[in-house]
């Protein structure tokens, strides 16, 4: 963790480009070979939680991209006037204020999302990402920096999601997004009929914690480098 | 431009600045949505009590592709109106007629009813479509992580289940949540609420052999894989929660 914010210290440079090489880094960098999960190992509570279906993968992942991106912004825009000793209590409340307005906003405006929301509202504020994000990256770098960070790292982390979400239901109730994919399980339709069953292991948290382990694995043997030396 | 923002005093000067512009933002927004906020809840119940008795939007399009879903909360006061004939309110052998029985809150009046002295205000919604009546009772009880709450409307004969609807505040989702998807709650329709004129209320069992709910009189439907203490909970809330009613059912039965 220390090495990584050290890394991402990166010195100001005059009058770049919005979407400089450095700049588009932030963002693709947690895509792949810097991801939250599968790299940092953070966020794997509720990468474990909520990925029983895919819809609930979506939803969070929606969230956890508002919520990084614009929080990053608030702290990076008050990153000077943060008091170091209690900088931590503040990225929480600047986490939680957020996330309360918009559950308000939601339940006035969008009811039926935010009762699908509800759960996942203390989730987020839990999620280690944001404060390691916060206290990594945004306390150090420009707003704009840190907006494309939080970007970034939400959506490395939503793909994660996605994909063990994606896995997870299929395999477990045989669904996507409440799709029924492969046939009936009751009157035994198609791959039912040929003796097919579904997995209820899947649904449960120890398989998401397997399903990343394998993605893990399938993307330290693509990319060496990321193999620590011993 | 900052000097020390180290200093002790700066910090708790930024600290109480910060509780103050964060609770009166928390304050003013909470206060201004609430209106709003307490509206959807009131038509949500609306839309839960007739979704319960089989009143959906496939009742308005005549479509069944619809009947999963709410009467559109447009419509559903209206709607409410002409499907709910009549709202009860029980308090002991006290029945009265109160047509804002559906706002009673169940969470409060079982926090009351510890007391003994106290006698509990139980609402009973009596609904009608295409000609027939149906009795709905709220419920109340908790699952894994939260409370869980549904309405279950019951046929004339007080012993069958004509539907039911759940929700809950926290269960996980994609395991306990699901006990407000219709592959759950269609299984209770039909079921019989009595045994051998035993009250049984309606078990939600893990491997009864019958995932297909073809057997209606055995008091059970099928469970949902990875959510035992949520159905457990559904079950128990069941039980609980119509037998409270049990004394007024018996008085019209006869």
């Amino acid at each position: 963790m220390a090495e990584v914010a050290e890394q991402e210290k990166i010195v100001k440079a005059p009058k770049e480009p919005l979407f400089s090489k450095k700049n588009r880094k932030l963002i693709t960098d947690p895509l792949t070979d810097n991801n939250p999960i599968t790299i940092q190992v953070l966020g794997i509570c509720s990468a474990l939680a909520i990925t029983a279906e895919l819809k609930a993968s979506i939803v969070m992942t929606i969230s956890v991209l508002f919520v990084l991106g614009v929080g990053n912004v608030v702290i990076s825009l008050m990153r000077n006037i943060i008091p170091s000793k209690i900088r931590i209590i503040v990225q929480l409340v600047v986490v939680a204020t957020l996330v309360i307005i918009v559950d308000l906003v939601l339940k006035a405006f969008a009811y039926e999302l935010s009762k699908t929301l509800s759960v996942f509202v203390g989730l987020i504020i839990t999620n280690c990402i944001i404060m390691g994000r916060f206290e990594a990256f945004a306390l150090a770098n420009s707003p704009w920096k840190s907006f494309l960070d939080g970007i970034g790292n939400a959506a490395g982390y939503g793909a994660i999601l996605i994909i063990v979400g994606f896995f997870r239901e299929l395999l477990g109730s045989g669904t996507l997004l409440g799709f029924k994919m492969l046939g009936d399980p009751i009157d035994k339709t198609g791959l039912y009929a040929l003796g097919y069953e579904n997995n209820g292991f899947m649904l449960l948290s120890p398989m998401a914690l397997i399903v990343v382990g394998l993605i893990i694995w399938v993307q330290r043997s693509r990319n060496l480098a990321l193999i620590e030396e011993e | 431009m900052v000097k020390n923002t180290d200093s002790n005093a700066y910090t708790v000067l930024f600290a109480i600045g910060m509780v103050i512009v964060v609770g009166s933002l928390l304050a003013f927004t909470a206060s201004y949505f609430n209106p709003t906020i307490s509206l959807n809840k009131k038509l949500e119940k609306q839309q839960n009590i007739l979704f319960a008795m089989g009143v959906n939007e496939g009742t308005l399009t005549n479509d069944d592709d619809d009947v999963n879903n709410f009467i559109p909360t447009d419509k559903v006061t209206s709607e409410f109106a002409k499907y709910i004939t009549k709202q009860l309110v029980i308090e002991g052998d006290k029945v009265t007629e109160d047509s804002l029985a559906y706002l009673i809150d169940l969470k409060k009046e079982k926090e009351l009813a510890k007391n003994p002295s106290y006698t509990r205000r139980l609402p009973l919604f009596i609904g009608e479509k295409d000609g027939e009546m149906f009795y709905i009772v709220p419920m109340r009880g908790s699952g894994l992580w939260d409370a869980i709450w549904g309405f279950m409307a019951l046929n004339k004969d007080l012993e069958t289940v004509k539907g039911v609807f759940f929700d809950h505040k926290g269960e996980t989702p994609g395991l306990g949540s699901n006990i407000k998807e219709p592959f759950f709650m269609d299984d209770f329709a039909g079921e019989y609420i009595f045994s051998n004129n035993e009250f049984k209320g309606i078990n939600v069992a893990k491997g009864n052999a019958d995932p297909k709910n073809e057997d209606k009189t055995d008091n059970e439907v099928d469970a949902i894989a990875g959510a035992t203490i949520t159905g457990n909970g559904v079950a128990a809330m069941i039980k609980k929660d119509l037998a409270l009613y049990l004394p007024y059912f018996n008085t019209i039965k006869e």
